[in-house]
């Protein structure tokens, strides 16, 4: 039986388990009118037997199918000819790819060599069996459970408290699931970047000068041969996120001031929204609107007064970039703004003090740690924004300071080295890793501090 | 901060900090006040100056982009077709007479085009004219024939007026994109060409129509044949498994940490995780993904299926943050009343908090799927980068999604690529305005003020 037909007949056997718990708990008690002597209500018994029935089944099958594929593949990587298993692992792995399109049938039986033909035979007879096996394991563990709650209801047995701790170790579990994933980042990138670090030293990577990631696919080929010293990437990120900073940051400050202090409040509510909509706007769209009109455009006037812009510069993915941002900090700093108490206002207009007098002395003052604390959220923001710079931002590692110079970022070397087929082993692939960890690390401390900062501030004037 | 208040007036500090200073009278000291007045007013105005132009700023720019947008994408929905006698030559599809379909399906429609346009334009001759004439129509004319054919019995023999897709360089023209002149120069249309197309257009036989193709076709490496319909199902398979992934689990989240769990360091540590998690970049969550799920379980690259895990647990944040808000608004008072009648914890969030709590846990469910649509950069580590014609029909079928085709229509040469990028972003914004809106619908009708 597929995987999808087994989970239907498992949802058929999870509702007859309902029904029959139901009844049982009915049947103990003589029938409805003997009802008041449940512990619980009905539908309580027939819940937890068909919880019983169903959750273990369900692991079990979960379990299973994760695993049976590279156990299936492990066997028969072991019955493949000797000569194919001595393979280096990537052509190895090629050989594997090719059973594995037989079996799902991209490739006809007859089109393939004959030992991979063996391999997809003795694959798909594998697979038939485990199939077999696991229909009749997850059955049964589903009738087990069945017979065995039934068997166990009685009038005093208390089925809901037992439904209720089933339920509350479910919404534990969904909690867990935010932990999980944090592990499972640091877990997963640190592994890899670990197996990058023990290829190219650490040092090398967070120091070095040069950056060529090309590492040569055959032994015998000059002159690439794969350079890894970071440091130009994170010049170009910090040069990129450092003009969209000086964009966002008082274009974002100074709306938000004048929405919140200034603006008519019919004014307010028509300008807030329409200035939101930046924010839902897809990063791949501001990509395209930096490649396609703001780079040209730059280059043009560029060229009109003398300057050698590039067209994939750094200027121009900075811009878009902190236009993006520009709702990001104008909505903290509107929420920082607002929370600062009116009497602090009061206070400065009693002493004389005009209104841009009062805003820049007590209001900005006063709100200061959570603006800090939001701008460093849309640096993490700025650090961490892929599309834009994929799309606008040059793939040359320069190290200038020139902004109308291409420049690449730590995301769009990323992006670059993993899009398309790359083996898994490579410095060039695991290279990503090492620097998906250090943008993760980077994100992360501003993330902490920010939000400390800005909880630290909200605190004080509640 | 009171060493810093030069600039008010009567500021005590201002004035007694000068021990050179002879003592004011009142007096002095309001003729000094209206001195600097006017300064200060002006600096006032300067002030609300610089807001007022960051807002106009931020407006203007919306308009920009969204005008910028619409303008290069609008003449998408639009696409030039080239009206022609057609002859279903039975010689040429069907030689044998077997009328087999797969003999049909193998026939050369291309060769049914090149006679029809022969038909068109008899005194063309010479093997680089015909070539060049045959250029006008798109290649995926000989297919939509064919399809035609199949599906429709009994045409093989028949001749009929179709109106078959124009190549790409006709429909830039046909949209004033290459002008004429560019004849001469060696641009991508001959004069000879040139000609061909005024004739069929005086002859009424070469118009832009509503360009259906775009809505429901895959990729296509040919602009003329590209469309949307097979990034928007790969939206469609990737959001919905999304949806029915982090909608339960980001409520059952939400309800534990805000209704059960107690204020202790791990309650506090899942908290600062998920606050951390909704700032995480996204492109990090493509890494977990690509090493997790396709690296470790073997999931297929390129499925929707990955695509959706990873977005789940970029929505996940999202979702917990505005649910536990949506709860917090439900007052205590219903919570002791259900308990007070005899209801368990449970039965309290089941049948009391969790329906007031819905309509703002599933406007932040909404608000995290838009995200999650315009989704970018995680589904390029997971490989839903790759060219692929096919509608997808599954949750495991190689696919793509709307913001990626987006992206990889930019990156192509031809300049008819240029539009349909546009039009691409123009039907994913439709989308999304959809969504916003519903989000924006259901707040107001249905959220609760205590």
């Amino acid at each position: 039986m597929t995987p999808a037909a087994l989970l239907v007949v498992l949802v058929g056997l999870t509702l007859v388990a309902y029904a029959v718990g139901k009844q049982r708990a009915l049947a103990v008690v003589g029938g409805i009118r003997g009802i008041r002597n449940l512990h619980s209500l009905p539908s309580y018994y027939g819940a937890l037997t068909a919880l019983w029935c169903a959750v273990p089944a369900l692991i079990v099958l979960a379990l299973w199918l994760a695993f049976q594929d590279s156990i299936i593949i492990s066997v028969v990587t072991k019955h493949l000819p000797a000569d194919v298993q001595r393979l280096p692992p990537a052509e190895l792995g090629l050989a594997l790819n090719d059973v594995r399109n037989v079996v799902a049938g991209n490739v006809s039986m007859e089109a393939a060599r004959p030992e991979i033909r063996a391999a997809a035979a003795e694959y798909l007879q594998l697979r038939s069996t485990a199939r077999l096996a696991l229909t009749a394991l997850v059955i049964a563990l589903g009738l087990i459970a069945m017979v065995i709650v039934r068997s166990r209801i009685s009038a005093p047995f208390r089925a809901r408290n037992a439904v209720e701790r089933m339920v509350e170790w479910a919404l534990i579990g969904s909690s867990l699931i935010a932990v999980l994933t944090t592990v499972g980042i640091i877990a997963s990138v640190a592994f890899e970047a670990m197996r990058f670090f023990s290829k190219v030293p650490w040092y090398e990577f967070l120091f070095g000068l040069q950056w060529s990631p090309q590492t040569a696919i055959r032994a015998d080929q000059v002159g690439s041969s794969g350079a890894f010293g970071a440091v130009p990437l994170f010049w170009g990120t910090m040069m990129i996120s450092g003009i969209a900073m000086l964009i966002a940051v008082p274009i974002g400050l100074f709306s938000a001031i004048y929405l919140a202090e200034y603006a008519h409040r019919k004014f307010r509510a028509w300008t807030k929204p329409f200035l939101e909509i930046l924010a839902g706007i897809p990063t791949v769209v501001y990509g395209f609107f930096a490649a396609l009109t703001v780079g040209p455009a730059l280059r043009t006037w560029g060229e009109a007064l003398g300057l050698n812009v590039a067209s994939e510069s750094a200027l121009a993915a900075g811009l878009v970039m902190g236009i993006m941002i520009v709702p990001f900090v104008s909505s903290l700093a509107d929420d920082m703004i607002t929370a600062v108490p009116q009497s602090l206002r009061d206070g400065a207009y009693a002493l004389g003090a005009t209104k841009s007098e009062t805003i820049k002395q007590v209001v900005v003052r006063a709100a200061l740690p959570g603006i800090v604390g939001g701008v460093l959220l849309a640096i993490s923001r700025a650090i961490g924004e892929t599309m834009i710079v994929v799309m606008a931002a040059g793939l040359a590692a320069n190290l200038t300071a020139n902004p109308f110079e291409a420049v690449t970022t730590v995301t769009v070397q990323i992006v670059t080295l993993l899009v398309g087929d790359q083996e898994f082993d490579s410095p060039k692939t695991l290279a990503a890793f090492a620097l998906g960890l250090v943008l993760f690390l980077v994100t992360l401390g501003l993330n902490v501090l920010a939000l400390h900062i800005v909880k630290k501030y909200r605190e004080q004037y509640e | 901060m009171s060493e810093r208040t030069n600039g008010l007036p009567n500021a005590p500090s201002g004035i007694a900090e000068r021990p050179g200073a002879a003592a004011r009278t009142p007096q002095q000291t309001q003729e000094r006040v209206a001195k600097s007045l006017r300064r200060r007013y002006w600096a006032e105005r300067r002030f609300q100056i610089y807001g007022m132009l960051a807002v106009f700023f931020g407006i203007v720019f919306v308009v920009f982009l969204f005008a910028t947008i619409f303008i290069k994408g609008a003449s998408t929905f639009r696409q030039s077709y080239v009206k022609l006698e057609v002859f279903y030559d039975p010689a040429i599809i069907d030689p044998a007479g077997t009328r087999k379909p797969e003999d049909i399906r193998n026939a050369d429609y291309q060769a049914i085009i090149r006679a029809a346009l022969k038909d068109r334009f008899p005194q063309v001759e010479g093997r680089k004219n015909v070539r060049d004439l045959g250029r006008l129509v798109s290649g995926g004319a000989a297919f939509d024939l064919r399809d035609r054919v199949m599906s429709t019995g009994g045409l093989i023999g028949q001749r009929e007026t179709q109106w078959v897709l124009a190549s790409d360089d006709v429909d830039l023209f046909m949209k004033g994109k290459i002008p004429r002149a560019t004849a001469d120069e060696g641009g991508p249309l001959s004069t000879q060409q040139f000609e061909w197309i005024t004739a069929l257009e005086k002859a009424d036989a070469l118009e832009l129509r509503f360009n259906k193709t775009f809505f429901t076709h895959g990729d296509s490496r040919e602009p003329e044949q590209a469309g949307v319909w097979g990034a928007v199902m790969g939206s469609l398979f990737t959001l919905v498994l999304t949806l029915a992934l982090s909608f339960p689990i980001g409520v059952a989240a939400a309800i534990y940490l805000e209704e059960f769990a107690h204020k202790n360091r791990w309650t506090d540590l899942i908290e600062v995780n998920i606050n951390n998690l909704a700032a995480v970049p996204s492109i990090v969550f493509g890494l977990l993904g690509l090493a997790v799920f396709i690296g470790f379980f073997g999931l297929p690259r390129s499925a929707p299926l990955v695509g959706a895990l990873v977005l789940t647990l970029l929505t996940l944040p999202t979702i917990i943050i505005a649910s536990r808000a949506a709860l917090k608004g439900v007052p205590p008072s219903i919570r002791e009343a259900a308990l007070g009648m005899g209801a368990s914890k449970i039965q309290m969030v089941a049948h009391h908090v969790l329906p007031l709590a819905m309509p703002g846990m599933l406007t932040g469910t909404i608000i995290g799927m838009a995200r999650a649509l315009g989704e970018t950069a995680p589904l390029l580590m997971i490989g839903m980068v790759a060219f692929i014609v096919d509608v997808p029909k599954g949750f495991t079928d190689p696919a793509t999604v709307l913001p990626v085709q987006v992206f990889l229509w930019s990156d192509s040469p031809e300049r008819a690529f240029v539009e349909r990028t546009s039009g691409a972003i123009i039907v994913l914004l439709a989308f999304l305005v959809v969504m916003n809106a519903t989000a924006v619908v259901l707040r107001n009708r249905f959220e609760r003020r205590w």
